[in-house]
């Protein structure tokens, strides 16, 4: 049923949109980032309708789930965070050599943005954007809730 | 998602998404989508499962191979939300002077702080600390039972941020005493609406504001919308 309603919401185009042939997965670095509203324990809590985002460091577990839609699953992540943030998993990855580095840094805004997403587009997404790059991110991950 | 994946790209960052909205994946078309029919709030698939997220993260960056876009793949695996509540047992009456969800949560206060101390971590605490929770309870079974909310001294003031940290403060104790597998997408949720008092309770002082003319967003973010 949330899927239904959510599949009917406004939803931006990109006419011209931005492609990157990435370099060899096994020579990039990957950070994660998702709409999960997750930020570290003593950082700053998500507001409702917050457009901000969170950066969350590479060792952190200890991470809150702060989204404000009650129309989700919140018990997922509460026994697994992988199962949002699959940080251990791409630490394994890594470990195996199938891709070349995790991301010192990740990165976490909340879902529930406004109907225009302006704010994501034009300020906070491209901030997270040049955060990521200061890190030699080469791909990003991103898992939604 | 698909959104912040255009603008990664356009910085210079290749992009994955693991689409959970199929028909928003389409219209915002993301360089790369893998499409995974999993519940919501589960994009890897299931907790504990690191064989079935490794194959969602294969699935996942195996796209970075196409040599243009947009890309729009399946995942082969559909996991539905659980339809049933899981089975959890609850506290019985103990102190029949309270009403019975202020009751129910303080007997489920040892299994809450035994899942922080698994954890280390804890979603209660947006507008009340766990140690609140029973004194919301009361304040919403007087809402519930014809009490304006705005004079029941409702802790943190906030009936939204307050019915989170209820929320949280039972689905947290439930993963503690759940019977069997580990619950599905909607299990706990389900639980805690249709079998505790906390949840009827919640579900009555929400119908009871929207019956007293309260505002929308005040009263209908209390619960998930199809409640």
């Amino acid at each position: 049923m949330m899927r239904q309603y959510a599949g009917g919401l406004p939803a931006p185009t990109f006419p011209d949109p931005a492609w990157v042939t990435p370099k060899p997965l096994a020579e990039s670095t990957v950070a994660i980032v998702t709409s999960a509203a997750l930020y570290a324990v003593g950082d700053e809590a998500f507001s409702a309708g917050d457009t901000s985002f969170r950066v969350i460091d590479r060792r952190r577990r200890d991470l809150v789930l702060g989204h404000w839609s009650p129309n989700f699953d919140h018990t997922g992540v509460a026994l697994d965070l992988n199962v949002v943030f699959p940080i251990d998993r791409l630490e394994e990855l890594a470990a195996r050599g199938v891709i070349g580095a995790v991301s010192e840094q990740h990165i976490s805004f909340a879902g529930n943005q406004p109907d225009d997403v302006a704010t994501i587009r034009l300020d906070s997404g491209p901030a997270a954007a040049a955060t990521l790059r200061a890190q030699g991110v080469d791909v990003a991950l991103l898992t939604p809730v | 998602m698909s959104v912040l994946a255009h603008v990664l790209e356009a910085a210079g960052i290749a992009t994955v998404v693991l689409s959970s909205i199929r028909p928003m994946a389409e219209k915002v078309a993301p360089p790369r989508a893998l499409h995974c029919e999993f519940p919501l709030g589960r994009p890897l698939g299931r907790p504990n499962d690191p064989e079935l997220q490794h194959d969602v993260l294969a699935r996942a960056f195996a796209l970075l191979e196409a040599p243009g876009g947009p890309v729009l793949v399946d995942h082969p695996l559909v996991i539905e939300a659980d339809d049933a509540p899981a089975a959890c047992s609850l506290p019985p009456r103990f102190d029949p002077t309270l009403p019975p969800c202020v009751d129910e949560a303080n007997g489920l206060r040892k299994a809450y702080d035994r899942a922080v101390a698994r954890r280390g971590v804890s979603a209660v605490g947006r507008a009340i600390s766990a140690d609140q929770v029973p004194a919301a309870l009361g304040a919403f079974d007087a809402i519930a039972h014809g009490a304006a909310w705005t004079e029941v001294g409702l802790p943190g003031g906030n009936p939204v941020a307050v019915c989170h940290d209820i929320s949280a403060y039972y689905e947290e104790a439930a993963l503690e005493l759940v019977d069997g597998p580990t619950p599905g997408g909607r299990a706990v949720q389900d639980w805690f609406y249709d079998r505790t008092e906390a949840g009827g309770t919640i579900l009555a002082a929400r119908a009871a504001m929207r019956d007293a003319g309260v505002k929308f967003p005040i009263w209908f973010y209390m619960t998930p919308g199809h409640r």
